[in-house]
């Protein structure tokens, strides 16, 4: 008798995704999804997704979910939480959505401790209007809206979220994984669980931020891409854990 | 009978709103309706509601998109540089199809303007503010009571047409304070079997959303929203009219500057000059049945706004241009006297008003 080994998870729906060739989008999803049918939560979960490239994440997660305007998936989050609290409440948001235009939104969630988890991919660019300069883009990285390379004389330095989210006392776990080989991907799995159970133990405001490819608006094969993002981004956006709530580990 | 206490608007409008069974309310302070702010932050605890102060106006929109599509009755409020902030949301709102309340109670503008009553958003207000086509429900009440019993109706009517229902008022109805009564109410439970709760035992995930990337489902999605708009035209249309059946000449005023025109209109009804009053009360829809029906009787119209002229638009439209539409307005935080206006109407009968 044939065993399954291996199959969708129950909270990703049978959809093809729009993501690019290279894109860890697919992979972070899945793991999402996972983690949601490992914790039997589906059912109880809104999702919130955001705008850039994973605004249709809403059609591809197999639970209630709902489309915020760019930036404001943490208030949407907080006014679902606020109804529902016994709800396992998630944003999806990209660099361009939380580290831009909805700073003032992810640092205010954090700081009220909301009980919601903030998936953070951070990619370095702005993917779904074609490329342009994020707040999380590298020095001398070129962009269309930075085609000599970012200048930190006119854009400053690459912001770091997790290391300055850490400091507010709101938030319970903040952490950087990557997806780029299988060892990263288990961590980032594990990462994600534990900041979905915080939540619903109450600890407080969780993030996990994702460092994340973009093969097409980089300008490379995804080979290339994941290489780029473990000799440039990961020096600069260091993996680990920044943030427990204490009893973090028996958790 | 409900016994009549002494209560000031902005507080009035919050109270009404817990009548209504809002259990959730997301605000940001702002002169002059901070007082609702505070006064749910008092409330919302004792009736095991949710007050949440935002860390802007934008977020707190944001919070009643959330509770809203979670299906709760929510309300924000603010006066109007904070809605401006507000119409992001508003916008995805009005395309999400979600219920809520909002109130504008209104100051001078444009900018930062002053803090004094004004009644210059109301293009704002009616018009969309928000990109894209869409309406809210606007209405205008003119007193304390009847800030009371919209408040309650708007929940309702936000639920009915699942549409966003924006209350107009503006800083002396905010602030000012008269006996009200709360009459005996029980909140309305609607079923809302389309919000974002958790899928329990439904197979389709419920999604709220805004996005139709593609032409034809967004035109498709904008003739639903149309549709609705012209349900509530034909329903929700709300006037009050005064010595309107024999006047030579009708003013019309919504919110408190109706009340202002109505002791001007008293006066020169007094000394034999047939003068009346046209109150809309719903801003949009617009009760342009009404008034161009009045059109037929009266010589002329005279439109007294605190704004430069913006509600005179729709008076010309809805008695498409048959007859003289006067205008007199004083902004910027000013109101105008009962005087004032006694002395337009003056002119006007003496063959030298401005138009």
């Amino acid at each position: 008798m044939a065993e399954v080994l291996f199959s969708r998870p129950k909270s990703l729906l049978d959809i093809p995704m729009h993501y690019c060739p290279g894109c860890h989008h697919g992979i972070i999803h899945r793991l999402v999804a996972e983690v949601l049918d490992e914790l039997n939560v589906r059912e109880r979960t809104i999702g919130i997704a955001p705008v850039g490239c994973s605004v249709l994440a809403y059609e591809y997660f197999n639970c209630d979910m709902m489309e915020a305007a760019h930036g404001r998936a943490p208030a949407v989050a907080t006014g679902v939480k606020r109804v529902l609290p016994e709800s396992v409440v998630f944003t999806y948001q990209g660099d361009g959505d939380l580290a831009a235009i909805g700073c003032a939104e992810i640092i205010h969630a954090a700081v009220r401790g909301e009980k919601i988890t903030t998936i953070f991919v951070n990619n370095a660019i702005y993917g779904m209007t074609g490329g342009q300069m994020a707040p999380t883009s590298l020095e001398s990285q070129v962009t269309t809206t930075s085609p000599y390379g970012r200048k930190l004389s006119e854009s400053g330095m690459p912001i770091r979220m997790s290391e300055m989210i850490s400091t507010i006392d709101g938030a319970a776990y903040i952490t950087r994984v990557a997806v780029n080989n299988p060892a990263n991907m288990a961590k980032a799995k594990s990462s994600i669980k534990t900041a979905f159970q915080l939540q619903m133990s109450g600890a407080g405001f969780s993030m996990v931020e994702v460092l994340s490819t973009c093969p097409t608006n980089w300008g490379m094969t995804p080979l290339e891409a994941v290489k780029w993002l473990e000799q440039n981004m990961i020096p600069y956006y260091p993996l680990g854990v920044f943030k427990t709530p204490e009893g973090v580990a028996k958790v | 009978m409900a016994e009549k206490i002494l209560m000031k608007g902005n507080e009035a409008i919050g109270e009404a709103a817990i009548v209504a069974g809002c259990r959730h309310y997301f605000g940001y302070p702002i002169t002059p309706q901070t007082e609702l702010t505070e006064y749910m932050a008092r409330r919302m605890p004792q009736v095991n509601g949710v007050f949440l102060q935002a860390e802007s106006e934008i977020a707190a929109i944001n919070m009643v998109y959330g509770a809203a599509g979670a299906g709760a009755r929510a309300m924000t409020s603010s006066s109007s540089p904070g809605i401006s902030l507000k119409q992001e949301g508003i916008s995805y709102i009005a395309g999400a199809e979600l219920p809520c309340v909002i109130v504008n109670i209104q100051r001078g503008g444009p900018g930062l303007g002053s803090i004094q009553p004004a009644q210059s958003d109301y293009f704002q207000a009616t018009k969309g503010g928000g990109h894209g086509d869409y309406h809210c429900i606007v209405l205008a009440p003119n007193s304390v009571q009847e800030l009371v019993d919209v408040t309650v109706e708007s929940f309702d009517l936000a639920d009915r047409y699942r549409n966003p229902v924006l209350i107009l008022g503006d800083g002396a109805l905010g602030q000012m304070m008269e006996p009200v009564e709360f009459r005996a109410s029980v909140a309305t439970v609607v079923e809302k079997p389309w919000a974002a709760v958790g899928m329990k035992n439904r197979n389709q995930p419920n999604i709220i959303n805004s996005l139709h990337l593609k032409a034809d489902e967004q035109e498709q999605h904008n003739h639903k929203l149309q549709a609705r708009y012209a349900a509530i035209t034909a329903s929700e249309t709300r006037c009050e009219e005064l010595y309107t059946d024999d006047a030579e000449l009708t003013l019309v005023a919504y919110g408190i500057t109706s009340r202002i025109a109505r002791t001007a209109v008293e006066k020169a009804r007094g000394e034999g000059m047939k003068v009346g009053l046209f109150r809309p009360i719903s801003l949009w829809p617009f009760p342009s049945d009404q008034l161009f029906s009045t059109a037929s009787r009266t010589k002329a119209f005279l439109t007294i706004e605190m704004s430069a002229g913006q509600m005179i638009e729709d008076v010309k439209l809805a008695i498409r241009c048959s007859k003289p539409v006067y205008f007199y307005g004083r902004y910027g935080g000013m109101i105008p006297s009962p005087r004032e206006i006694y002395h337009e109407i003056v002119k006007i009968f003496d063959g030298k008003g401005g138009r």
